[in-house]
């Protein structure tokens, strides 16, 4: 029989705050264990939470982001269960007040054409702490314990594994478009919980749905989506009925398992956190965080394309990451070249941070001193090998091209007087060569404007030099 | 001179005069403490060298030339209330072992302030009762009607004030576990405004309901420590940031024939409904008279909806102790019954080391907010909980204050009604209201009764009604005995 997939995705996307969620320890990754704990995220007896204000920015720019509304009434709940990673034996989380509702994320779909995945709501909750299990004993941090995490759920919009990835890339490069987390998978930054079910194509009513809990890599989530499709797959056209259960990902055997009773969902007992405030936002205060949102990565692709003629792909590349975006953009505006900025920026720049190891950011060049190096060149002030040569320089130690160029004399040499008489020494002095060249063999001409740029200390326009050697050797 | 028996007011007088020290004040109390252990027992732990090294502390910084609000005054604390260094139980076993690791807000208030702290005070397990019977370690004795139950759930606090064994302590008030005791033991009990003194570092027993607040002998002590207790914590998000005047202040400039002249009591005709003792009724009438003498007009009053007061509170109360107690599963600190699997442990941990009545109460929390329930319950107790609120709301528009007992009867004795809950539990009808709305409340002696017991009167206030209270019960304060 032919099945629609129906998959829907529960994302938990870990904020950079500084600080936890509801106490004042830090958020670094990989120290040892406990050492950023204090008697709130301990749970130690008579401490009470205090919301991080940052936490509750970073969701509603992600809200913003992703178009949804932003609640100007949000509260906490509590989540009553037993589980040694909760250090109170319940969570703060987002019942049914959340931060942000609806919303969504464009990707491109089945087929190519664009399609818009709907948000349902993105709330905010705390993590746990991590379970270590050994031989006879088992360990627990809570060093992760209440850091804040935004929950995003998806509607049930996705129609294959590969729109879930194209959604899930296209949400986390929004995420770190909009500075609110690291989206670093191997750190578990981004988690995601996978409901998928079959149905009947045509029919309306969805099937039985299954959840794979806590997937945290797209190859991994994309693995366990094919195996679960074609499992319920097989299981519907043999006449047997998918059970709505949790299962988890076994990444040895490849294949989902059903997780044990117990760890499927129970009766949680929410209700409204006590020791909370709700959250009132005005509006002039959501107005004033969404002066801080910046463009959305696809839109600004768009506008780059238009905006300074360079290539979709070239566009692509620079807006993906925000800081290279911005680093671009500056650069075009001041040299005037879009194109050439992108050539630059692209092919040099990104060279460069490679070869060095050193982040664009980290580094002495500024988009001013690019674009006034491009611009010298776009003067014909100095030829490229002048341009690429200091680029370098300006990477470790900056300064101002244009003093550097005019200090060291490293102006190109137009004039065609000067230039001429380089290229009559070069002749003369190389008669063997010019018999080659004359004789039909035309890497000789190169071999002769190499000889001429050396005798100019490489200042000689290379297009003036080929342009008086063909003359006079014609 | 009996050092033990002094007000907060006359232990000042006396440091700054340098009639005593605070060494020889705290040692006075101290083998006060030590000797009724066996008898009133109000403290689970007496940290005699620590408070004896703190009284030090502050009379070689009052030598030095240095005060401070309450520098060298011995203060008793109730076992729920973190401590540095100290072991902190809430009178409950399951926290046997643990040591807190930080001060509780209120107790850094009071460091700051120069107190010394003499020790923990008995209360029932985790504030779950109102006779401190309840207690993992063992019942107090009422100090004054002996053989009587202190009250509770501050009944250590009340009985080591009663009992001249603290010159005063901190009670938590969550359904009037600072006013009950404080009635049924003869002292002043303050419940401060929901939001008024911070919570951080008290063992959470309900928190939309707890509140920190004094016990002391006299009305101008319980002014003088809520000028230190209160004000916004950052560390509490509930605490609001509300100016905290100067609350001695309250009766300054009072007419001394007509105090309470301009002042309207409301009397809150279901507050003095069926089950009342009579001799509670005719000692709540004195006040009244006197209170009428003082200048202040009476006006009759309504709260409604003070009949569902028990069961909202019931169901409110239970709800946020059942999650409020689930941290105590072994894992962290305190007991632990070591068993190989987790779920094992949580069970006998929780099993071994928590009491009857705790169990009852998370049992009962549990239930109501169980998926099917939480609309019968829980959620239609909030809507309620907000008609009472607006109750007093409403009585507040007529009058300045609530004038009420603030228990149906005086102490009964120990052991009595001990295996009847229901019947412990209506015994907070008159005290409940006050947490339910979030206002503020005073429990001052109003007399004895023929047998002795004492019995005490009922202030309400409005939020942030503490000035008009303290000014109320300085006037109707009975001279002291």
């Amino acid at each position: 029989m032919d099945y629609e997939v129906v998959i829907g995705l529960e994302t938990h996307v870990q904020l950079k705050t500084a600080t936890k969620m509801f106490c004042g320890c830090g958020t670094s990754f990989g120290a040892s264990p406990n050492s950023h704990v204090c008697p709130v995220c301990l749970g130690y007896p008579g401490a009470l939470p205090t919301m991080n204000r940052e936490a509750i920015r970073y969701t509603v720019m992600a809200g913003l982001m992703l178009g949804c509304k932003i609640a100007q009434y949000a509260k906490f709940d509590r989540k009553n269960y037993f589980y040694p990673d909760s250090s109170k034996d319940y969570q703060i989380t987002q019942l049914d007040y959340p931060l942000c509702l609806g919303g969504g994320v464009e990707i491109a779909g089945e087929g190519g054409a664009r399609k818009t995945v709907r948000i349902h709501h993105i709330h905010l909750e705390e993590d746990v702490g991590k379970l270590t299990h050994r031989a006879g004993c088992s360990g627990v941090d809570f060093n992760r314990a209440g850091t804040p995490l935004m929950e995003i759920v998806s509607q049930p919009d996705l129609r294959s594994a590969d729109e879930a990835i194209a959604y899930l890339t296209a949400l986390r490069e929004m995420m770190i478009y909009a500075g609110v987390s690291e989206c670093n998978l191997e750190e578990g930054n981004m988690r995601s919980d996978v409901n998928v079910s079959l149905r009947p194509r045509g029919q309306e009513a969805y099937g039985t749905k299954v959840e794979i809990k806590n997937m945290n890599t797209f190859s991994g989530i994309h693995a366990a989506l094919l195996f679960e499709i074609a499992r319920q797959k097989a299981a519907l056209d043999a006449g047997r009925a998918i059970v709505q259960e949790t299962r988890r990902w076994d990444t040895e055997a490849f294949e989902t398992f059903p997780m044990r009773s117990k760890e499927n969902a129970d009766d949680y007992r929410y209700f409204p956190e006590p020791d909370l405030m709700p959250i009132v936002l005005s509006a002039e205060q959501i107005a004033e965080w969404a002066k801080g949102l910046p463009e959305a990565p696809a839109k600004r692709r768009e506008r780059m394309v238009a905006q300074y003629g360079i290539p979709e792909y070239d566009a692509g590349v620079l807006s993906a990451d925000r800081a290279l975006a911005d680093f671009f953009e500056a650069t075009a505006q001041r040299c005037g070249n879009g194109k050439l900025a992108s050539n630059w920026v692209m092919a040099e720049v990104l060279a460069l941070t490679a070869k060095r190891g050193v982040a664009l950011g980290d580094s002495a060049l500024t988009p001013e001193a690019l674009g006034d190096l491009l611009k010298l060149l776009e003067a014909k002030t100095i030829n490229g090998p002048t341009a690429k040569a200091l680029l370098p320089e300006l990477f470790e130690k900056g300064g101002d091209p244009a003093a550097i160029v005019k200090e060291r004399g490293l102006g190109q040499v137009s004039d065609t007087g000067a230039v001429e008489a380089f290229v009559d020494a070069a002749l003369a002095a190389n008669p063997k060569v010019v018999a080659d060249f004359k004789a039909g063999k035309q890497a000789a001409l190169g071999f002769l404007v190499g000889q001429v740029m050396k005798q100019s200390k490489g200042k000689a326009s290379p297009q003036l030099v080929q342009e008086l050697l063909r003359k006079k050797l014609a | 001179m009996d050092l033990k028996g002094l007000t907060i007011a006359g232990a000042l007088a006396g440091l700054r005069s340098g009639a005593f020290s605070s060494v020889e004040l705290t040692r006075a109390l101290l083998e006060a403490m030590e000797a009724s252990q066996g008898t009133i027992h109000a403290y689970v732990t007496i940290d005699g060298a620590g408070a004896l090294a703190q009284a030090e502390a502050a009379d070689r910084r009052r030598a030095a030339g240095e005060d401070l609000p309450l520098l060298g005054v011995p203060i008793a604390i109730k076992d729920n209330m973190n401590v540095t260094g100290q072991p902190c139980t809430a009178s409950s076993r399951i926290l046997e072992g643990y040591t807190a690791p930080y001060d509780a807000t209120v107790i850094a208030k009071l460091r700051a302030a120069g107190a010394v702290f003499l020790g923990r005070t008995n209360m029932d397990e985790f504030a779950l009762g109102s006779t401190t019977q309840t207690s993992g370690f063992g019942p107090t004795e009422n100090p004054v009607a002996r053989g009587c139950i202190p009250g509770g759930s501050s009944g250590g606090s009340a009985a080591a004030v009663g009992g001249d064994l603290a010159l005063a302590a901190l009670g938590s008030d969550t359904g009037g576990s600072i006013r009950q005791p404080a009635s049924h033991c003869g002292i002043v009990g303050v419940k401060p405004t929901y939001g008024r003194v911070s919570r951080y570092g008290i063992v959470a027993c309900a928190s939309s309901l707890d509140q920190v607040g004094p016990m002391t002998k006299t009305v101008e002590d319980a002014a003088l420590l809520m000028n230190v207790l209160s004000g916004k914590d950052p560390m509490d998000a509930t605490s609001l940031d509300e100016p905290v005047p100067d609350y001695t202040q309250a009766w300054a400039g009072a007419d001394p024939e007509k105090p309470l002249a301009g002042m309207t009591l409301g009397i809150p005709a279901e507050y003095f409904g069926e089950g009342l003792d009579p001799e509670v009724a005719a000692l709540t009438e004195r006040a009244k008279a006197r209170a009428e003498a003082l200048g202040a007009a009476l006006r009759p009053v309504s709260l409604p909806h003070a009949g569902y007061g028990i069961p909202t509170y019931y169901i409110c109360m239970t709800a946020e102790v059942s999650a409020n107690l689930a941290r105590f599963d072994g894992v962290r600190y305190g007991m632990r019954a070591p068993c190989e699997d987790v779920t094992e442990q949580y069970k006998r941990t929780r099993a071994e080391g928590f009491g009857a009545e705790v169990k009852r109460r998370v049992l009962l929390g549990t239930f109501v907010l169980s998926s099917g329930y939480y609309d019968a319950y829980y959620n239609r107790a909030q809507k309620v909980r907000t008609l009472i609120r607006r109750d007093f709301e409403a009585a507040f528009a007529q009058c300045d204050l609530l004038l009420a007992p603030v228990t149906p009867e005086p102490a009964w004795p120990l052991g009595v009604y001990q295996d009847d809950p229901i019947r412990n539990y209506l015994s907070d009808v008159l005290t409940v209201g006050v947490n339910l709305a979030g206002c503020c409340a005073l429990s001052l002696p109003a007399g004895t009764t023929a047998a002795g017991k004492p019995v005490g009167v009922q202030l309400i206030g409005p939020n942030f009604g503490e000035m008009a209270l303290f000014r109320a019960a300085k006037a109707l304060e009975l001279p002291r005995a």
